[in-house]
């Protein structure tokens, strides 16, 4: 038998999943099962939403109501779900690819309205499925099977995009930081309001072998090496962050949610 | 679901889910683990003080404590 978190929130009929050796999306997956069972939730109100891609997949091992969507369109599927039935707990999986580049606008909209949805975003810098396209997050002259000479393209930022476009909670860990990462998306889930997690993955298959990054361990070391928690980054020097990137808590604060002014409409209609 | 698990005093592995990423034995911080003919394998059990940290980053499932959570 499975261990007892997995035995209990994962289809265990469908494992091993299809992964690669290494990639990091099994660890933020089952991060996500433990914040949800640390968050103590009916189960039975909890609905988890993915796009397409290696990230999106996850959804078909989640042993809970899903809905594997189309690419990019995961936040739209969980807006609808969230406005018809507010009392539900909606959380989306999604990739760097799925949620910012041809899911972009439903990105910033959903951050706009503050609607009670926490999106983990899955960024391993990189499309995977389709064979290692670049993507909005891959770094500046990094290689991509679409950029063979390095890409030109300045990569975005996915949290500070998300606190400029109104999103209530936001946050980053890596999969290497994988207890922060639990306690991350357990306080996106409590937050009323949208909440984005950006979980920094490895892709060893592409992003990694075509930016010879080396296995899924190194890309992990990198991690730990690199990643500066906020509170310990604000105590330092900006040339001592150089090359370096922050994790941790970057935005909590509370404004109107989105299905609670809807209700007030409709409240108000109905005195009319 | 697999048959194939190790069961031991402190882990239990599983061979069958394992993909031999490495990253349980390059993070245990007892060297407790090992990889043999490309799967996950126990050197030294007895060096584990039962921390976890190859449970929270297998990515496959495949290794886990067997502390009283995990107890059928
Ligand atoms: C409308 C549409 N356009 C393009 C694709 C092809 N496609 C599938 S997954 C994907 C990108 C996946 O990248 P990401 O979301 O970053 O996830 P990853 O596979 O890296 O986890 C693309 C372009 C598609 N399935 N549907
Ligand atoms: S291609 Fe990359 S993202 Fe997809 S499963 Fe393999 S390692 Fe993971
Ligand atoms: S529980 Fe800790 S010490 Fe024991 S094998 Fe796992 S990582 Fe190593
Ligand atoms: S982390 Fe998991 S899949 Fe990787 S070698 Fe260890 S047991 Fe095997």
């Amino acid at each position: 038998m499975p261990s007892a978190i997995v035995n209990e929130y994962f289809r265990t009929k469908k494992l091993p999943q299809i992964w690669c050796p290494g990639c990091g999306h099994g660890i933020i997956t089952r991060a996500i099962t433990v914040a949800l069972d640390k968050s103590n939730l009916n189960r039975d109100k909890i609905c988890i939403v993915s796009g397409i891609g290696c990230s999106s997949r996850a959804t078909g091992y989640l042993d809970f109501d899903t809905l594997h969507t189309t690419h990019g369109r995961a936040i739209a599927f969980a807006t609808g779900i969230k406005l018809a039935k507010p009392e539900l707990t909606v959380i989306v999986i999604t990739g760097d690819g799925d949620c910012t580049a041809i899911g972009g606008n439903h990105l910033i909209h959903a951050c706009r309205r503050n609607i009670d949805i926490t999106a983990i975003v899955f960024n391993n810098n990189i499309y995977g499925m389709t064979g290692g396209q670049y993507s909005p997050t891959t770094p500046k002259y990094d290689k991509g099977t679409t950029a063979p000479y390095g890409n030109i393209d300045k990569s975005f930022d996915i949290p500070g995009l998300a606190a400029a476009a109104g999103a209530t909670y936001v946050a980053r860990a890596t999969a290497y930081h994988a207890n922060l990462l639990i306690s991350l998306i357990q306080k996106g889930i409590n937050n009323k309001g949208f909440s984005l997690i950006e979980a920094i993955s490895d892709c060893p298959t592409y992003y990694g072998r075509k930016n010879k990054k080396g296995d899924a361990v190194d890309m992990l070391e990198w991690q730990k090496k690199y990643a500066i928690n906020v509170t310990a980054a604000s105590k330092m020097p900006p040339e001592s962050l150089k090359g370096k990137f922050i994790i941790g808590e970057f935005k909590n604060t509370t404004e109107p949610e989105y299905t609670d002014e809807y209700q007030k409409i409709i409240d108000n209609i109905g005195k009319e | 679901m697999s048959n194939k698990e190790e069961v031991t005093e402190k882990l239990v592995i599983n061979k069958e889910w394992c993909k031999g990423c490495g990253i349980c034995v390059s993070f245990c911080p007892k060297n407790v683990l090992t990889l043999k003919d490309g799967k996950v394998d126990i050197a030294d059990i007895e060096k584990c003080i039962e921390c976890g940290q190859c449970e929270l980053r297998c990515p496959d499932y495949a290794i886990y404590l067997r502390g009283k959570k995990n107890e059928k």
